[in-house]
């Protein structure tokens, strides 16, 4: 089961001419910088763009090709658009009621009860729009969409309205979503963090075009992408929570390649959490060092090396099967003789848990 | 006080403006929609000729549609042909000339009202399983509803003052084309100012209730629905 789409249109100066095919289960963050067409291509798919050629497959169903193209009503997708649009003339339950009752019985895998609880909006319904904030109007939003049952949902930058406190309330039902439903989802977003957290693949765009799609862990990792190459790079790292350490309040993660120590959170056992481990926080050092204060050292083979053409060497370190990126100087990189195949040491400074 | 024929001046009135603004509503509301929504060439010709009446001395209007719908025009001699009757100085000739005389009234607030609701929201029930005609009716229409009542009032009481095109095509025919404004005309012309005092009057007041009514009601919309 997979996600075929292929949309070409053109707009004045810009050229959308995206191509891609990624799994039909859990999250896919369509991700690129402002502008580069994420949010066109994302209203292609839904049929709101009228486009020079498309292609559009979701599983064994095509709703776009040259024969046929089906209008946005007759897709079942549900699409969340980033500013949201309640409509201001019913309330909360007559908003979510509007998609709910216009899907057909034999389609409904969505029951109205579960989809109120799962985004916690059971004390809004008699409400009208006009009065909720922006987080609770964006859970409603969300709410309403899964309510037609779609086979595909679509997610336009939901939390970039939202003021700090707001996205954090929400990002935890986007995971219970992911955790709870199996519904494939295209998320649009440019910021990292958000990406990071909830996506299990990803599409990297720019310019209208897409660079590459596949695992996220992969796209963060490879060479030829710009997100490896900059400052920013960083590694996402797939583990469960082991143990924790109440005297030193720490909480025990183990992914394939060891355990990490972080600071304590409040997560039952082997509960997975995901991590994610900047580049500039790895060190690497070729013999286990005693004496340091790094808790979490771990046996790496390097993998690949890249030369950022300044001072930087971008190293990506094969963690018991896991990419790991180190950025170091390429004076350290000359002293160490880094080299392909080489076994060293990841001494990580610092690591976030994003959950 | 009001003689009989004023009663039936008044009569032939309402209905004249009943129908009229039915029929306005009927033609009106897909025209302010398709204009509302289209990016075609023929937009601005098309708003240019619905603005015309805004412009032209009725008399002019009044002069065409006579011309049209005599037995010599286009559409009276089709009517004729067709067995039927011309349609100048017939009161189905009347409400003709009323649509046409009235139809930016109606037509201007209704666009201006589904323009503003945006492409968002209707895009938004067509991801929701909506069709084109399902979200025209259960999001455009009652969030234009302001613009509904605003054309409804203002063709309504337009056609009630109507009078240049009036005299031009209709005539005075007690019952079926003599309308109020040209009884007041009438009863100026024969110096029965009295006369005159009571139906002229009672169309200010009425224009003005129905206008102050429309717009109290329209701030009150717009007070609940921020």
């Amino acid at each position: 089961m997979s996600i075929q789409v292929r949309y070409r249109l053109q707009r004045n100066a810009f050229r959308l001419d995206a191509e891609f095919t990624v799994p039909a289960h859990g999250v896919t963050a369509i991700f690129g910088p402002s502008g580069c067409g994420k949010t066109t291509l994302l209203r292609a798919i839904a049929g709101l763009e009228t486009v020079d050629s498309g292609y559009l497959k979701i599983g064994a169903d095509v709703w776009h090709d040259e024969h046929r193209c089906l209008a946005p009503h007759e897709r079942p997708l549900g699409y969340v658009f980033q500013e949201t649009c309640l409509f201001p003339h019913l309330s909360v339950r007559r908003n979510l009621n509007y998609g709910y009752r216009r899907c057909a019985d034999a389609r409904k895998r969505i029951k109205f009860d579960d989809a109120v609880e799962l985004l916690g909006i059971g004390p809004l319904l008699d409400r009208g729009p006009g009065g909720l904030s922006g987080g609770e109007r964006q859970r409603v939003a969300i709410a309403r969409a899964l309510l037609t049952s779609p086979r595909l949902l679509l997610l336009d930058e939901p939390l970039t309205a939202l003021d700090a406190r707001s996205k954090a309330g929400i990002l935890p039902y986007l995971e219970r979503l992911h955790a709870e439903l199996d519904m494939p989802v295209l998320y649009v977003s440019h910021a990292a963090d958000e990406v990071a957290r909830l996506a299990d693949q990803m599409v990297l765009m720019e310019a209208g075009r897409v660079l590459a799609a596949g695992p996220i862990q992969a796209l963060l990792t490879r060479f030829d992408l710009p997100l490896a190459q900059s400052t920013e790079a960083e590694a996402i790292v797939d583990a469960s929570v082991a143990a924790h350490d109440d005297e030193f309040g720490l909480t025990c993660v183990d992914f394939p390649g060891g355990r990490f120590n972080v600071l304590r959170r409040d997560l039952p056992i082997g509960r997975p959490v995901r991590l994610r481990v900047l580049a500039r926080d790895v060190s690497l050092t070729l013999e286990r060092q005693s004496g340091t204060s790094i808790l979490n050292v771990f046996p790496a083979t390097v993998a690949a090396l890249f030369e950022t053409g300044d001072a930087r060497v971008i190293v990506r370190l094969d963690i018991g099967g896991t990419p790991i990126l180190a950025q170091i100087t390429r004076k350290s990189a000359v002293a160490l003789a880094i080299a392909p195949g080489q076994q060293l040491f990841a001494q990580i400074k610092s690591v976030a848990l994003l959950a | 006080m009001l003689s009989e024929a004023d009663f039936i001046a008044l009569w032939t009135t309402l209905k004249l403006a009943t129908v009229a603004t039915l029929i306005l509503l009927c033609i009106g509301t897909p025209l302010a929609w398709w204009l509302a929504q289209t990016r075609s060439r023929l937009k601005a010709p098309c708003e240019a000729i619905i603005a015309l009446p805004l412009v032209l001395p009725p008399t002019v209007l009044g002069f065409y549609l006579l011309i049209a719908l005599g037995p010599a025009g286009p559409v009276g001699g089709l009517m004729q042909r067709l067995g039927g009757e011309p349609l100048a100085f017939t009161f189905t000739g009347l409400v003709i000339g009323s649509v046409f005389y009235s139809l930016p009234f109606v037509v201007q607030p209704l666009q201006t009202a589904f323009a503003s609701i945006g492409t968002r929201s209707l895009e938004v029930a067509a991801t929701l399983g909506a069709s084109p005609f399902d979200r025209f009716f259960t999001i455009a229409v009652p969030l234009a509803r302001p613009g509904f009542l605003t054309a409804t009032v203002l063709g309504f009481a337009h056609t009630i003052g109507e009078f240049g095109v009036v005299l031009m095509i209709g005539g005075n025919i007690p019952g079926a084309t003599r309308v109020l404004s040209i009884a007041i005309y009438d009863h100026v012309e024969a110096v029965d100012y009295a006369s005159a005092h009571w139906l002229a009057g009672g169309l200010l007041i009425l224009s003005f209730s129905l206008l102050l009514g429309v717009y109290s009601l329209n701030r009150h919309i717009a007070v609940i629905r921020p």
